[in-house]
C-alpha cells in the first residue's frame, strides 16, 4: 500500500553493526535512545504508570538476555533489539497511509506521525518487533537511527551518531553505510561474518549482528604428573639453580 | 552518583534538563554512559527526593515527621554534637555511604575527634583493599587496573556488574577486539561473564582454592619469574625459624634493621636490598646468633608445592575439574613465559640499573566483591596477588597496573587515630593501616574501643570499619557508647542490612524508661530511602546535579595507569526544593562547632561552601582536595598554593586534570627511579625508595605472635585461637566462617546477589525508567536442580536459611553453578519508601536476600557470637549465605513474604498540631 523508493544509484544504507560478541546487556543503548529521543524531534516518548503497578513506556531499544544451547553446550546471550530499517520493509508496504516510509537517499525507515492513522499494522508486519504503540498520540513509534543528530551540522562531526552508539559502554554498537564495502561497518561485517536476524524472512535487514566467538590460547595437552610426597620438584629445581641478580 | 566516577556533559534547554551525554575526552568513560548515567534525568525529577528538613514526629520509624526550617536543623545539630564533642566525641557515630567525598567526611571526623567513623568499604571492598595495599601497594579496582591494551589473557575473578562499570565495559571491548581471551571465575553466566571465551562456574568462596592449585601448578612446572621475585618482591627475604620464640616468624634484619637474605655467590648474609646479589630462594642458613631462617619462597614452595594443593585435591570442592586447572595453569604460563610483551623504552630501576626495554607477562587480573564478599576474601585475594607476583605480572607490560596515585608504601605509614590533641582532634584520621598490636583500638582488656569492632581483636586490619555492625552494636552497647548517629547516604535500615526486620527494631528499640537504645538518629539522603523513616532528624541533599563535587587525590580519584587525575562535577540545576548539599552542611556545622582546620582560632568558620573548601583547603603545605591546577598562575600540579581561579580552570579542562607520565614511567612504578621521584615531587608520595611487594606479609605474623602469648599487647583469651589461625603471613584457604557453621544438609546451597547495571552503584527503582528495566527479581537456579526439586518458572519458592525464611518466585537458567543461587540484589523495596504506589512490584513480588542472613555467626558457646565477617579485615561476608529451597505449597497466595509494614513519610506542616 505504501511503496518502497527505488534505491538511487550510489545511495547510501546507514545502519548499526552489533557485536554480539561484546555487548555485555547493560542497557545502555536502550536508555541513552530513550532520552535523547524522549525530547527529540520526534517528540516525548511515552512512560505509563511511571511510579506505579505496571510501569511501562514507549523504547525504540530494548536488551533481550538468555540462554542458547546448541550441541550440548549452553550460553547467554545479550541481544539489543531495535529497527533493521530492512531494505524490504513489509512495515512500509502494509501501511495503508504512507505514514510509514523508508528513506531513498540513507535508507532510513521512519514514522511521519502526522499522517500515521494508528492501525497497528506495521507491527503486526515487523517480526523483530521493533514498533511501539504511543498510547498516549495515538500512533505507532521506532527507531529514527537518530536522523536528527547524524545529519546535524551543528554537532561536532565524531557525535554524529546515534545516541546508542555514542553511548555504548563495550563498544560494542558501530553506525555508517553498509551500502560502502569500504566503510567500517561493511568491513567488519566481511571479516567478523556480520548476519541478518531472521534471514528467512526476507526483508534483508540493513542492520548487522556479528556473532559471539571465542578466543583460545592453544597449549599442548599435558599429561598429569605421577602424585608425589611433598618437597619441591625438580623443574622448580632446575630454574632456581640458575644463578639470579637482584 | 556513583563510584565509577564518569565525566558527563548536561545540556539544559530553557532551564530544564534535556540531555545528558559521556564526556568524550573525560579518562574515566571517554564519552560512554551506561543506562543510569542516562537515566539521569529522571533521577532527576523523582518524585521521591526529600524536599525539606525534617524533624520526627510520634515514634522512631512511624514515618510521621514534621517539616522544619534549616536554621533550626542546624541548631538542633550543632547543640547536639557541641555536647557530645565536649564530653566524649565519641559518642559520635558517623557513617556515609557510596558517596564521593570522603576526604572530606573523614576529616570532619578527625576534627570533630571521633574514632567512630566509617564509610561503605566495609561491606563492599575491604578485603580487596587490604589484601592488595598489604601485598602490592595497590588494589584491584580503586588502585589498580588491567592493561586493556596489552594483555592477552585476563582473568575476571568474581567480578558482575558490581564495580568499575564503565572502564571494565571499555576494558573488555579492547580485549575483544584484540582477540585477547578472557576467563571468568565466577558462579553465574551473566553480563560480563556471559562475553568471556571460558567460564569457570566455580563454587561460591572456593576460588583461593582454585587460586593456589595454579600456584600448585606453575611451582611444578618451574614456571615462575625468579628474577622478578628477588628483585621486586620479599621472597628471598629471610624468615626467623624459631617455633616458640617471640620473633618466630619475622624477617631477620641485622642490627640497622635491613631485612637479611643469604646470597649464594659469597655463601654469607647480606642486605636484601643490595645489588648484584645472588640471593637463594630456597634452603636454610644460620643467622649470627645461631638460628636458622628460611627465605620466604621457600615456605611458599614448600606450602603450595604439597599434594594438597593439587588440582586433584581441590576440583570436587571448586566444582571444578582438575584437568581444566590444569590448562588454565597451562595457559597462564604459556602467554606470561611464551608470548612476553617487550616495549622499546628504556627505564632506570631503583638499583640504578638501566633497562633497554620493559618487558612484561602479558596476564591481567582483576577480581572484586564475588572474592570480597566472603570470610575468606582477604586470603584470597592475597592469592591471586601472590600468583601475580610469581609471575612477575605487576605493573608491567601487558599485566595488571598500578592506577596512579598508587603504589604507595606497605603497609601504609598510617596507624588510625586514637589519642585526641590541641583542638581535641584526633592525632591521626580515624581509618589507618595497623601492622602491630600496638596500633588496634582495644581497652586495656584488648575488647574493641570503636562502635563496629575495627582495628579490635575481632577485625585488627578492619581499614574501612564494619558498618554492617553499627546497628547491632549500638543497639548492644546502649546510650553509653554511642548518643548519636549521623549517617549520609547510607540505606542501613534496609540493603545494606544483614537481616532488615531485626535492625528495624533495633533502631526503634526502646529500654526500661522508654528511652530509645540508640539516643539519637539523623539522616542526610537526597531520596526517601527506607531508612530515613528511622531519622529523628533528616537533612535532605541536593541530586547530584545541584551541587559540587570533588573526585579528590585524597580520597578515591579518577586516575589511570597513565598518570594522576582528578575531576570536580559543578551544579547545572538549581534546587527547586529546601534542600542543601551535605558536603555544605557539614562544612557549616564543622565551622559552627569551631573544628580545626574548618575555623579560625577565634571560632570563627574558614569556608563558605564546599566549593571554596575544595580551592582554600590545605591538608598538607600545598596539598589540598584538588592537584590540578595549583599555584598562584595555575601551573602547579600536585602541590602548590592555592589558586582562586581554580574551579575555573577545572570547568574550562571538561571538569578532570589529568597528567600524563611520560613513557618511562608508565611500568614497573614500584621500582621505577623516574615514576618514584615525580611521584614524590607531586607529593602522591612521601620518600622515593623501591617499594617492595610482600609475597610473605610480616604484619600478620606480628599479630599471630601475639596470639601466642608474646609481647604487651594480646588478643582476648577467645580470640586468640581466631588470631593464631587466620593472621597466617602466607595466603591460605578456608572453609568460609558461616558455611563451616552451618547445617549443610539443611542448607546445602550457596546464595548470592549481583547489582544489575542498570542500576550500578544505586537505588535505582526511583527511577521511572530504570524501573522499567527490572521492576521485580527471581531467585535463579540451575535447570537440574529445579528439576530434582519440582520447580518451574515463575513458581512461589520457599528459600530457607538459618535465621530465616524467604518467600520469592524462581527462574531457572543453566548458566549458573549447580549448588548455587543468586538474585539481583536491591531491587525488591519497602512499602512506603522511595514515593513508588503501594502495590508496587519492588514491594509485592521482589524481594531481598538480606532478610536471610544475620550480622552474627552461629553461637558456639558461651561468648558473645562474632560477627559474619572476615576475621582479618571485617569485610561482611554476605556470600557466606547457605540456603534451602522448596516450592511452596498448592494454593500458597502470590506475594513475597516477609512483607515489612509499609512505613511511608508522613510529613506535617509546621503550623499545623501543637508546636
Amino acid at each position: 500500500m505504501t511503496m518502497l523508493p527505488k534505491a538511487a544509484p550510489g545511495a547510501r544504507k546507514l545502519g548499526l553493526v552489533i557485536d554480539l560478541d561484546t555487548c555485555v546487556g547493560c542497557h545502555a543503548c536502550a536508555v541513552s535512545c530513550k532520552e535523547w529521543n524522549g525530547g527529540g524531534e520526534a517528540g516525548a516518548l511515552p512512560d505509563y504508570d511511571k511510579y506505579g503497578t505496571n510501569p511501562d513506556g514507549v523504547w525504540f531499544n530494548r536488551v533481550h538476555s538468555y540462554e542458547t544451547e546448541s550441541q550440548g553446550c549452553s550460553r547467554t546471550v545479550n541481544l539489543p533489539r531495535s529497527c533493521l530499517h530492512c531494505e524490504d520493509a513489509l512495515c512500509v508496504t502494509v501501511c495503508p497511509t504512507g505514514a510509514s516510509y523508508k528513506r531513498a537517499e540513507d535508507g532510513i525507515v521512519l514514522i511521519d506521525t502526522d499522517i500515521c492513522i494508528g492501525c497497528k499494522l506495521c507491527s503486526w508486519a515487523c517480526p523483530y518487533g521493533a514498533r511501539e504503540f504511543d498510547e498516549d498520540a495515538g500512533v505507532m513509534r521506532k527507531c529514527t537511527l537518530c536522523v536528527d543528530r547524524i545529519y546535524d551540522q551543528s554537532l561536532p562531526e565524531a557525535e554524529r551518531e546515534p545516541a546508542c552508539v555514542a553511548s555504548c559502554p563495550a563498544r560494542a554498537r558501530h553506525f555508517g553505510d553498509l551500502a560502502d564495502p569500504q566503510s567500517g561497518v561493511s568491513r567488519l561485517v566481511a571479516e567478523r561474518g556480520g548476519t541478518d536476524l531472521l534471514a528467512d524472512f526476507g526483508y534483508r535487514p540493513t542492520n548487522k549482528y556479528l556473532p559471539p566467538r571465542r578466543a583460545s590460547i592453544p597449549v599442548p595437552p599435558a599429561p598429569t604428573p605421577e602424585p608425589r610426597g611433598g618437597g619441591i620438584g625438580s623443574a622448580l629445581l632446575n630454574l632456581l639453580d640458575k644463578a639470579l641478580s637482584r | 552518583m556513583c563510584a565509577c566516577r564518569c565525566g558527563i556533559k548536561v545540556h539544559l534547554e530553557d532551564g530544564k534538563l534535556r540531555y545528558i551525554e559521556g564526556n568524550r575526552d573525560h579518562p574515566v568513560n571517554r564519552g560512554v554512559l551506561c543506562a543510569k548515567g542516562s537515566a539521569g534525568i529522571m533521577t532527576a525529577i523523582s518524585p521521591a527526593r526529600l524536599t525539606t528538613p525534617l524533624k520526627r514526629i510520634g515514634p522512631r520509624g512511624s514515618g510521621g515527621f514534621e517539616r522544619i526550617s534549616w536554621k533550626e536543623a542546624m541548631e538542633m545539630l550543632t547543640r547536639r554534637l557541641a555536647g557530645i564533642r565536649a564530653s566524649d566525641p565519641n559518642r559520635l557515630a558517623f557513617y556515609t555511604g557510596r558517596d564521593q567525598s570522603q576526604s572530606l567526611t573523614s576529616h570532619f571526623a578527625r576534627m570533630f575527634g571521633t574514632i567512630n567513623y566509617a564509610a561503605h568499604g566495609g561491606f563492599c571492598s575491604v578485603n580487596m583493599a587490604a589484601a592488595g595495599l598489604y601485598s602490592v601497594g595497590g588494589a584491584f579496582w580503586e588502585f589498580g587496573e588491567p592493561d586493556w591494551e596489552r594483555a592477552q589473557l585476563f582473568l575476571l575473578f568474581g567480578v558482575a556488574e558490581d564495580h568499575d562499570s564503565n572502564p571494565i565495559k571499555l576494558g573488555l571491548g579492547r580485549l575483544k577486539a584484540r582477540g585477547a581471551k578472557i576467563i571468568s571465575i565466577n558462579p553465574v553466566r551473566t553480563g560480563y561473564s556471559a562475553i568471556a571465551d571460558e567460564l569457570v562456574p566455580i563454587t561460591p568462596g572456593t576460588d583461593g582454592l582454585f587460586v593456589l592449585a595454579l600456584v600448585h601448578c606453575l611451582l611444578e612446572a618451574g614456571k615462575i619469574d625468579a628474577e622478578f621475585l628477588v628483585r621486586y618482591t620479599n621472597a628471598h627475604h629471610l624468615v626467623i625459624d624459631a617455633p616458640g620464640e617471640a620473633d618466630d616468624g619475622l624477617i631477620a634484619r641485622d642490627a640497622a634493621g635491613r631485612e637479611l637474605s643469604f646470597d649464594r655467590a659469597t655463601q654469607s648474609l647480606a642486605d636484601a636490598q643490595s645489588v648484584g646479589i645472588d640471593p637463594a630462594l630456597l634452603g636454610s642458613f644460620p643467622l649470627p646468633d645461631g638460628r636458622y631462617a628460611r627465605p620466604a619462597f621457600d615456605l611458599l614452595a614448600a606450602r603450595y608445592g604439597a599434594p594438597d594443593h593439587a588440582p586433584e585435591a581441590v576440583a570436587a570442592r571448586c566444582g571444578i575439574d582438575a584437568a581444566t586447572i590444569r590448562r588454565i595453569a597451562a595457559e597462564i604460563a604459556e602467554v606470561a613465559f611464551n608470548r612476553p610483551v617487550v616495549i622499546d623504552q628504556p627505564w632506570t630501576d631503583t638499583a640504578g640499573r638501566r633497562h633497554a626495554n620493559m618487558t612484561g607477562r602479558p596476564v591481567a587480573m582483576h577480581a572484586m566483591r564475588g572474592v570480597s564478599a566472603h570470610s575468606n576474601g582477604f586470603h584470597t585475594c592475597r592469592a591471586i596477588h601472590v600468583l601475580q607476583m610469581l609471575l612477575g605480572a605487576v605493573d608491567t607490560p601487558g599485566s595488571w597496573r598500578y592506577k596512579s596515585p598508587y603504589p604507595k608504601p606497605i603497609p601504609g605509614a598510617a596507624r588510625p587515630g586514637r589519642s585526641r590533641g590541641p583542638g581535641a582532634a584526633l592525632d591521626a584520621p580515624p581509618l589507618g593501616f595497623p601492622v602491630q598490636p600496638q596500633d588496634l583500638l582495644v581497652d586495656e582488656a584488648g575488647e574493641a574501643l570503636r562502635l563496629d569492632g575495627a582495628f579490635s581483636w575481632e577485625a585488627p586490619l578492619g581499614i574501612h570499619g564494619l558498618m554492617h555492625m553499627i546497628i547491632a552494636r549500638a543497639y548492644e552497647a546502649g546510650p553509653s557508647k554511642i548518643d548519636t548517629l549521623l549517617l549520609f547516604m547510607a540505606n542501613m535500615a534496609w540493603n545494606s542490612a544483614m537481616n532488615p526486620g531485626e535492625t528495624t527494631r533495633m533502631l526503634s528499640a526502646c529500654d526500661e524508661l522508654g528511652n530509645y537504645r540508640i539516643p539519637f538518629v539523623a539522616v542526610a539522603d537526597a531520596f526517601a530511602s527506607e531508612t530515613v523513616a528511622y531519622a529523628d532528624l533528616v537533612l535532605p541533599d541536593t541530586t547530584y546535579l545541584e551541587r559540587y563535587d570533588c573526585i579528590s587525590l585524597l580520597d578515591r580519584p579518577i586516575g589511570s595507569a597513565h598518570g594522576p587525575a582528578d575531576a570536580i562535577r559543578v551544579p547545572v540545576l538549581r534546587p527547586d526544593r529546601d534542600v542543601r548539599p551535605f558536603q555544605d552542611v557539614l562544612i557549616d556545622l564543622a565551622g559552627r562547632l569551631a573544628l580545626p582546620d574548618f575555623a579560625d582560632g577565634e571560632g570563627t568558620p574558614l569556608y563558605a561552601s564546599y566549593a571554596d573548601y575544595m580551592v582554600r583547603h590545605e591538608r598538607k603545605p600545598g596539598v589540598g582536595p584538588l592537584a590540578g591546577f595549583r599555584g598562584e598562575d595555575g601551573t602547579a600540579i600536585g602541590k602548590g598554593a592555592p589558586n582562586p581561579r581554580q574551579l575555573e580552570r577545572y570547568v574550562q579542562n571538561g571538569g578532570f586534570w589529568t597528567h600524563e607520565l611520560p613513557p618511562e614511567q608508565l611500568y614497573f612504578k614500584h621500582a621505577n627511579q623516574a615514576y618514584l621521584a615525580g611521584a614524590n615531587a607531586m607529593g602522591l608520595i612521601e620518600e622515593e625508595r623501591q617499594i617492595v611487594l610482600q609475597l610473605y606479609c610480616e604484619p600478620l605474623q606480628r599479630f599471630r605472635l601475639a596470639a601466642a602469648g608474646h609481647g604487651s599487647h594480646q588478643p582476648p583469651e577467645r580470640l586468640r585461637a581466631r588470631i593464631r589461625r587466620f593472621f597466617d603471613p602466607l595466603p591460605f584457604w578456608y572453609e568460609p566462617l558461616e558455611q563451616a557453621l552451618a547445617d549443610r544438609e539443611r542448607f546445602p546451597l550457596h546464595a548470592i546477589t549481583q547489582r544489575p547495571m542498570a542500576m550500578y552503584h544505586s537505588w535505582g527503582s526511583h527511577n521511572a525508567w530504570l524501573r522499567q528495566i527490572l521492576p521485580e527479581n527471581r531467585i535463579y537456579l540451575h535447570r537440574d536442580l529445579a528439576a530434582t526439586l519440582g520447580i518451574r518458572d515463575d513458581d512461589w519458592v520457599w528459600v530457607r536459611s538459618r535465621t530465616g525464611s524467604l518467600k520469592c518466585q524462581a527462574r531457572t537458567m543453566t548458566g549458573v553453578n549447580r549448588h548455587t543461587v543468586w538474585t539481583w540484589n536491591a531491587i525488591g523495596k519497602r512499602a512506603g519508601a522511595w514515593a513508588l504506589d503501594p502495590e508496587a512490584p519492588e514491594f509485592r513480588r521482589a524481594f531481598l536476600l538480606n532478610h536471610l542472613i544475620s550480622e552474627y555467626l552461629p553461637r558456639t558457646g558461651e561468648e558473645t557470637p562474632s560477627s559474619n565477617s572476615d576475621p582479618v579485615t571485617g569485610q561482611a561476608a554476605w556470600f557466606d549465605l547457605t540456603v534451602s529451597i522448596e516450592p511452596c505449597a498448592a494454593g500458597t497466595a502470590p506475594g513475597t513474604d516477609p512483607c515489612m509494614e509499609a512505613n511511608p513519610l508522613r510529613i506535617r506542616l509546621a503550623s499545623e498540631g501543637s508546636r
